[in-house]
């Protein structure tokens, strides 16, 4: 700190003792120091606890006493009592299948291609960088290419199957990244054992690589799926928002899905229309924590191996 | 024989290869369809409309006669509740990163990091729910003037929103500061907290502003909380008190009120969404060359 000081009294045992009484209370206040921020950072992990807490009992107190049998296997209704979800379930339902019908092949496909086959040269970056874009394009643009695309152009009007591919396009980029990382993350010398034997590209990938990557797939495939059960942005240009008082019963009906009826009943000024809209949330986040547990389950299980 | 087999085996091979090939097209023609089906309509758009206007006109009110069509209440809009969604999120998402990467225990990470997960996985209709069930009769309570739909309740649930990604990549750019530059500190006697805030942020500081560019973009784009709970009204102000209208909020109003195709509001959601488009990849793209260059550091 102050040079004068510490050269005057350079000389004579007297200096350790000057310099604990320059250094000693300092270190005592940045310890403490030190010890307030740890709880300051800690606190801030807790105002995202504190939120989750917050919202899930205004989501279950909102929605007492509306969630019941009847609520699960009732049409949608002007009236609130009566109103319930069994066609936002079945359309989700329909809607899943579709995704996942288009979404899974497609996106292993391409991280299979580019991890196995690709060069990795400039069109592997350019399509990488293509990949990480998608991801990052606004929901809501996915809808307005939906509309113009399936709806519009491929005439598939406003059906199961136009917001199915909406959809499937809107998560390809999360299934095709997790499934790269899930092929990179299996060693070189499996390949090379496979090959050794006399096994071609394609035998390998099929009976050694996508076997031993598989949990890795799945995980991220449950979480992409995940993402899309609780989208409602894309599916309001596709025409998801419409009072269905059936159960599709082919891929060209017209649909709705539980996020949009939870935002059409939430919008609503009455009251009871916002409780019902809670009892459909209870619903939807019981499906999505299934999933998120599933994925969390497989991961485990996978990382266990991996260590073995 | 083996030779007609092998001859069969390439063949086999040759076919998957291009079917592995054509899924990788998926993906690139998603894009080109993007861009497409934007500027199709938009063209259309600025047929009717003066881009000067677009960009220079104060007033948004495509329903009303006389229509004008000047874009800077529906981005100022965008701005304002964003703005207020990042205030909330940066400095809780960068304390959170600090905590993890910095003190907390394997044990004490492995409770927070799930819990951080359960809040990405939340839709964000749900969100859109608690912002204009919960936080709006909140602040209505505190002051009373406010708009039942406020971009205030939209921008801090949307931060909330935002705490665990800013968390998250924040982290991985702290956990890539090298643990020699860490320990040469504490051999200088520094404390953790001396170590975090004058060693590991200013090492992980592009990773960190990245993280931030990123979070930005995804505010931007995000639609159903700002349609619930923001309001539908495009206003230029800087009151977060107030009704506003965003971009995205604005799309979903004319997509619901069902406007003719080929008419001119019809038209203005695709010049909205080509904006909105622009924007996010913008920021999108500056956002990843960070994160590239900065890895290259170390």
């Amino acid at each position: 700190m102050n040079r004068q000081v510490d050269s005057a009294t350079l000389s004579g045992g007297k200096l350790m003792n000057r310099q604990e009484e320059m250094f000693t209370p300092r270190l005592k206040s940045r310890q403490l120091r030190n010890a307030i921020f740890k709880w300051i950072f800690f606190g801030a992990n807790v105002v995202g606890l504190l939120a989750l807490v917050l919202l899930l009992g205004d989501v279950v107190r909102d929605s007492w006493g509306w969630l019941d049998w009847d609520f699960i296997t009732s049409f949608p209704s002007r009236f609130p009592e009566k109103a319930g979800i069994k066609a936002a379930l079945f359309g989700t339902i329909w809607l899943m299948v579709i995704t996942a019908l288009v979404a899974i092949p497609v996106g292993v496909a391409t991280a299979v291609f580019l991890e196995e086959y690709a060069r990795k040269n400039r069109f592997y970056a350019a399509i990488q960088t293509n990949i990480s874009n998608l991801a990052g394009v606004p929901s809501i643009v996915y809808g307005i290419l939906g509309l113009t695309i399936f709806v519009r152009w491929m005439m598939l009007g406003r059906s199961i199957l136009a917001g199915g591919l909406t959809m499937a396009l809107l998560i390809l980029p999360i299934i095709i990244v997790a499934a790269q990382e899930s092929l990179r993350s299996i060693p070189n010398s499996w390949r090379h054992a496979s090959l050794a034997l006399g096994a071609t590209r394609w035998q390998t990938i099929r009976y050694v690589v996508l076997p031993a990557s598989l949990p890795g797939i799945l995980t991220g495939v449950i979480l992409a799926l995940s993402r899309a059960i609780g989208e409602t942005a894309p599916l309001i240009p596709v025409g998801a928002l419409t009072f269905i008082m059936t159960v599709p019963k082919d891929f060209m009906d017209p649909f709705t899905v539980l996020p949009i009826q939870i935002y059409n009943w939430t919008s609503r000024p009455q009251d009871e229309f916002r409780c019902i809209a809670a009892a459909g949330i209870i619903v939807l986040l019981i499906v999505l924590l299934s999933m998120n547990a599933t994925a969390i389950f497989l991961r485990n299980k996978y990382q266990k191996k991996v260590v073995e | 024989m083996m030779a007609g087999n092998s001859n069969a085996r390439s063949w086999s091979e040759r076919i998957i290869e291009v079917l592995l090939a054509a899924a990788v097209s998926v993906s690139i023609l998603t894009t080109i369809g993007i861009v497409v089906s934007l500027v199709g309509e938009t063209t259309g758009f600025f047929r009717e409309v003066s881009l000067v206007e677009f960009f220079t006109a104060k007033e948004w009110t495509p329903l009303f006669t006389p229509a004008h069509y000047g874009i800077a209440p529906l981005v100022a809009g965008t701005f304002l509740v964003t703005v207020i969604a990042i205030a909330v999120a940066a400095p809780l998402g960068i304390a959170s990163a600090i905590y993890l990467s910095e003190y907390a225990s394997v044990k004490v990470r492995r409770v927070i990091k799930p819990i951080l997960e359960i809040l990405v996985g939340i839709p964000t209709v749900v969100y859109g729910y608690f912002a204009l069930t919960f936080i709006t009769p909140i602040i209505r309570h505190i002051l009373p003037d406010t708009d039942v739909f406020n971009a205030l309740s939209a921008g801090i649930v949307m931060g909330i929103m935002l705490i665990p990604m800013i968390s998250s990549l924040s982290e991985d750019a702290m956990t890539a500061v090298p643990r020699s530059l860490r320990e040469a500190a504490y051999a200088l006697s520094a404390t953790k907290l001396e170590v975090a805030l004058k060693v590991v942020i200013p090492a992980a500081i592009s990773g960190i502003v990245a993280s931030f560019i990123l979070a930005f973009s995804r505010a931007i784009g995000e639609t159903m909380i700002v349609t619930l709970a923001a309001g539908g009204t495009p206003n230029l102000t800087i009151n977060p008190l107030e009704s506003i209208q965003t971009m995205t909020a604005f799309i979903v109003q004319i997509i619901l009120g069902e406007a003719p195709f080929g008419s001119i509001e019809y038209q203005s959601v695709f010049a909205v969404a080509f904006v909105l488009f622009l924007l996010t990849l913008s920021l999108n793209i500056i956002g990843h060359w960070i994160v590239r260059r900065y890895r290259e550091v170390y």
